[in-house]
């Protein structure tokens, strides 16, 4: 639609168009702000936790495992050192021999979800397919941070509804 | 030919005073939108061209490449 537009506007005398083609979906899984009826809609990147234990692909599982203790959790994210999400270091992955690497202990690949997805609507994804837990993650692949099945359920509880569904192939990868 | 850019050089642009149109129907601008966007929808554009600045670079989105 927008490369319409702009042509239109150029054979209507503009000589000034630029093009933001990534649009609207891109500056929302950079998880920017932006204004309208939804701004008081609960996300995904809102409800997240940010102070989740990330891990790198040849670190000790052991020396992971303690650091996710002391923390208090139950889980590691694997990334890269842009911090794009590479695997995920789940409860049982972190019971493996503790002398395995990160990469070779880790789940790959795991579902992500974007931040700008409403909380109703995320609640209700992860109550369905049964995870407890997800990363939120910007287009590019960038960790957020998790959001937990509990935090997204006790918040959609009171949240406001989003009028959008935006959970689509672009939205969850 | 309309200049492709992305999300930094949108930021940078409309700090420097261009011109951010919408051209989604007016209900999806209404549920969201980028900062200090306009909506000029793409079936309306024609008739609203004039309420767009000539003189001001206008960058235009909708919600991606499609």
């Amino acid at each position: 639609m927008a490369p319409r537009a702009a042509a239109r506007l150029e054979t209507l005398g503009f000589d000034k168009v630029h093009e933001y083609r990534a649009g609207k979906l891109d500056w929302l899984a950079a998880g920017l702000p932006t204004e309208g009826e939804n701004n008081n809609c609960p996300r995904a990147g809102d409800a997240s936790r940010k102070d989740v234990t990330v891990s790198r692909l040849t670190d000790r599982l052991g020396d992971v495992r303690d650091r996710v203790r002391a923390a208090g959790l139950e889980l590691s994210v694997v990334v890269d050192a842009e911090g794009v999400v590479l695997g995920m270091l789940w409860p049982k992955q972190l019971e493996l021999d503790p002398n395995l690497t990160a990469e070779q202990a880790m789940r790959p690949g795991p579902s992500t979800y974007r931040p700008y997805v409403p909380i109703k609507e995320m609640a209700d994804h992860l109550v369905e397919k049964g995870h407890e837990s997800v990363p939120i993650t910007t287009s590019d692949g960038k960790l957020v941070g998790v959001l937990y099945k509990s935090d997204a359920v006790r918040l959609a509880a009171s949240a406001t509804a989003c009028v959008r569904k935006m959970i689509t192939s672009s939205s969850a990868s | 030919m309309p200049t492709l850019i992305d999300r930094e050089t949108v930021k940078k642009m409309v700090q420097q005073g261009a011109q951010l149109v919408e051209v989604l129907p007016k209900e999806e601008y209404m549920e969201d939108h980028l900062p200090r966007a306009l909506s000029h929808p793409l079936k309306e554009l024609d008739r609203e061209a004039g309420e767009i600045d000539r003189n001001r670079p206008v960058i235009v989105y909708c919600w991606d490449s499609a």
